[in-house]
C-alpha cells in the first residue's frame, strides 16, 4: 500500500483536467491509495469533481479565505502539514505546478522529480531532459517522500463514475501576507483549452502580423479546436502568452496538430512529440518541422490557410 | 535596496543539438558551445537595469559547479554585474542544495533580492527559485514578464497557463523570469577587458558547511523515441485527402 497526495490544481469553480491524469499517473504506482487535496476558499463544485474520477479514494477539502487564489507560500505549509503519512505528493507540471511543488519538497527536505513521464517502479521514474532531447530514469531514495510533477501529456486522464468521499480536514499552519494576488488577466476565449484540446492549430512568425493570425483562428473554428503559437509569434505580439507551445510554454498531446508557417526550432518539437498526428504547412521546403510531420505540405500560409478552410465542412 | 544575487548555471547552448552518450551516462558535452542559461541571462538583464535607474546599489552573480562555470560569471561581470561568486563542486549539485548554496551567500552578503531564470535548459528542472524561497521564508514570483519596483515592494506580472497573473510581494523575496521580461544586452569588447579586474571569488563547496540532502540519482539517459517522417503531399487537396484517409476530419 502507498499512500498518494494529489494536490487538486482549479479556478475555484472548476477542477483543472490536469489533475485526471495527475491521477492516471499516481495509479501506475503499485498498491496506490490515492486523496486528492482541494485547497479553496469554497471547496464545494471542485471537491465533487475530483471525487467523480475514478481511482480516487478520497477528496480532502481545505477550506479558508487565504486558499482563494493558489499562492505557493500560502499553500506550501498547508500541504507540508497534511503530508506526513503520504509516501508520495503529486502535482502537474503546469505552471501551478511547478511554482507549488519544489516549495513544498524544499519544507519537507527533499528534492523534487520534475515532470514524470513514466513510472518504472515504487520509487523510479522517466523524464525528459534537455528540451525532450533525452530522457533520463531516476530514483528516489527508497526511504524519502516523492515529491513529484506529472507531465501531463503523458498521461491519458482517469474516467468519472467515481464518488470518493469528500472530508474536510485541517491542515494547521501559519500563513504569510507577504504575496497578495492582484488579478488574473485572461485571454479566455470559447475555444477548446490548448492542453486538452484533441485539435490544435498552430501559427508562428510567418504571419507576419496580429491581423493575419486571424487565419489561425478561422481554421481553428472550423476544426473546433484549440490555438497555439509559436515563441515567435508571441515575442511578435501576434498572439498572448499562454498560447505558447514548447519548452518553456505548453506541452500538449492533441490527437491533430497542424503547425502553419512555424519552423519547428527543437524548443518547439519538444512541446508537441506526443501529438497523435502531426501536420505541417510551410513555404520552406527545408523547415525542420517537415522531418517530424505525418503530412507535410510545402505552400505559402496566405493562400493555403484560406483553402483548407473553405476545403473542411 | 542594496544588493541583487543572480544565479548563472553554465549549460550546454540552446542551439546545440544535444545527443546522448552511447553508454547512457549522460549527454555529449566534450567540444560543445556552453553558454549562461538564457533565462539566468534575463535574470541578469533585469538586475543590472535595476541598478541603472538608482534601485539598487550591487550586482552579485553567483555560479554553482566546476571551475570552468568562471567563464560564464566572466561573461556576467562584462556584462555589468559588480561581482561573482563560484561555490565550486566536481559533482553535479541538486536543486535543493543549490538553493542550500544560495540561502547561505544571502545570509552572508544581506541580499536583498534573487533573480534566477524560471528554469535551467539542460535538466528542465525548474525548482531551484521556490525551493530557495522556501528555505528563506520569503515571497517566491515565478515566471515574470513584468516586475515594478516600490520601495520594498514588487508588483510582479507572471506568466501562467491561464493568462498574466499579477501578484504584490514584500521584499526580500525571490523572483524566477520568463522569456519576455526583457531582451539582454551584448557584451562590448571593452567591457570584457574591464571584467578581467572586477572580483570572482572561489569558494570550495565544503567550506559552506551545508547540510547535504537525499539526492536522487541519475540511473541512465537514452535517446527518445523518433517519430517517423510521415508524408508530402502537393496542395491542399491533397492535404484534405491525407486528412480524411485518417479519420482526422
Amino acid at each position: 500500500m502507498s499512500k498518494n497526495l494529489i494536490i487538486a490544481e482549479h479556478d475555484g469553480s472548476r477542477l483543472s483536467p490536469s489533475v485526471a491524469k495527475v491521477v492516471a499517473c499516481a495509479a501506475s504506482i503499485d498498491g496506490a491509495e490515492i486523496d486528492v487535496a482541494v485547497f479553496a476558499s469554497a471547496a464545494g463544485p471542485v471537491a465533487e469533481q475530483a471525487a467523480a474520477l475514478e481511482s480516487v479514494s478520497r477528496v480532502l477539502t481545505i477550506e479558508r479565505a487565504e486558499n482563494e487564489h493558489a499562492i505557493a507560500a500560502i499553500l506550501a505549509p498547508q500541504i507540508v502539514a497534511l503530508a506526513s503519512g503520504y509516501s508520495y505528493v503529486f502535482g502537474p507540471s503546469s505552471t501551478f505546478g511547478k511554482d507549488l511543488m519544489p516549495r513544498v519538497a524544499a519544507l519537507l527536505g527533499v528534492n523534487q522529480v520534475s515532470d514524470i513521464m513514466s513510472v518504472v517502479g515504487s520509487h523510479t521514474f522517466k523524464r525528459p531532459v534537455y528540451a525532450g532531447s533525452a530522457i533520463l530514469t531516476v530514483e528516489v531514495p527508497s526511504d524519502s517522500i516523492v515529491v513529484a510533477t506529472v507531465r501531463i501529456a503523458s498521461y491519458t486522464a482517469v474516467n468519472d463514475g467515481n464518488s470518493a468521499t469528500i472530508e474536510s480536514v485541517d491542515a494547521t499552519a501559519d500563513l504569510p501576507s507577504h504575496t497578495q494576488f492582484v488579478e488574473l488577466l485572461s485571454g479566455a476565449t470559447d475555444r477548446p483549452d490548448l492542453q486538452t484540446a484533441t485539435r490544435v492549430v498552430a501559427g508562428g512568425r510567418a504571419f507576419g502580423s496580429e491581423e493575419n493570425f486571424e487565419l489561425v483562428y478561422k481554421l481553428a473554428d472550423k476544426l473546433g479546436a484549440g490555438v497555439g503559437a509559436s515563441r515567435a509569434a508571441v515575442d511578435a505580439g501576434y498572439v498572448s502568452n499562454e498560447t505558447q507551445v514548447g519548452q518553456t510554454g505548453k506541452i500538449i498531446a492533441p490527437e491533430l496538430y497542424i503547425a502553419i508557417g512555424i519552423s519547428g526550432a527543437i524548443q518547439h518539437l519538444t512541446g508537441i512529440k506526443d501529438a497523435g498526428t502531426i501536420v505541417a504547412i510551410n513555404k520552406d521546403e527545408e523547415a525542420p518541422i517537415f522531418e517530424v510531420a505525418d503530412i507535410g505540405l510545402v505552400a505559402d500560409l496566405f493562400s493555403a490557410v484560406p483553402e483548407l478552410t473553405d476545403a473542411l465542412e | 535596496m542594496e544588493k541583487i544575487l543572480v544565479g548563472l548555471k553554465r549549460v550546454v547552448d540552446y542551439n546545440v543539438r544535444v545527443r546522448v552518450k552511447s553508454d547512457g551516462s549522460g549527454v555529449e558535452t566534450d567540444g560543445v558551445k556552453m553558454s549562461i542559461n538564457p533565462f539566468d541571462e534575463i535574470a541578469l538583464e533585469e538586475a543590472l537595469r535595476i541598478k541603472e535607474r538608482g534601485e539598487a546599489a550591487v550586482v552579485i552573480v553567483i555560479s554553482v559547479g566546476r571551475a570552468d562555470a568562471q567563464q560564464q560569471l566572466r561573461t556576467g561581470l562584462a556584462m555589468g554585474a559588480d561581482r561573482a561568486v563560484l561555490v565550486e563542486s566536481e559533482e553535479s549539485v541538486d536543486p535543493l542544495s543549490v538553493a542550500r548554496i544560495f540561502k547561505s551567500i544571502i545570509d552572508r552578503d544581506s541580499i536583498d533580492l534573487v533573480l534566477l531564470g524560471k528554469q535551467a535548459i539542460d535538466n528542465d528542472n525548474s525548482q531551484t527559485g521556490p525551493m530557495l524561497a522556501a528555505i528563506w521564508g520569503k515571497p517566491q514570483a515565478t515566471f515574470a514578464s513584468r516586475i515594478d519596483l516600490d520601495g520594498d515592494k514588487a508588483k510582479v506580472t507572471r506568466e501562467v497557463d491561464a493568462g498574466l497573473e499579477v501578484i504584490d510581494i514584500s521584499l526580500p523575496a525571490v523572483i524566477t523570469v520568463d522569456l519576455r521580461l526583457n531582451e539582454a544586452r551584448y557584451v562590448k569588447l571593452p567591457d570584457i577587458m574591464k571584467a578581467k579586474k572586477k572580483p570572482l571569488e572561489s569558494i570550495p563547496l565544503a567550506d559552506l558547511g551545508v547540510a547535504p540532502c537525499p539526492k536522487i540519482k541519475e540511473l541512465s539517459f537514452e535517446a527518445p523515441a523518433e517519430r517517423e517522417r510521415g508524408i508530402m503531399v502537393d496542395d491542399v487537396a491533397g492535404l484534405v485527402t491525407a486528412l480524411k484517409d485518417k479519420g482526422l476530419v
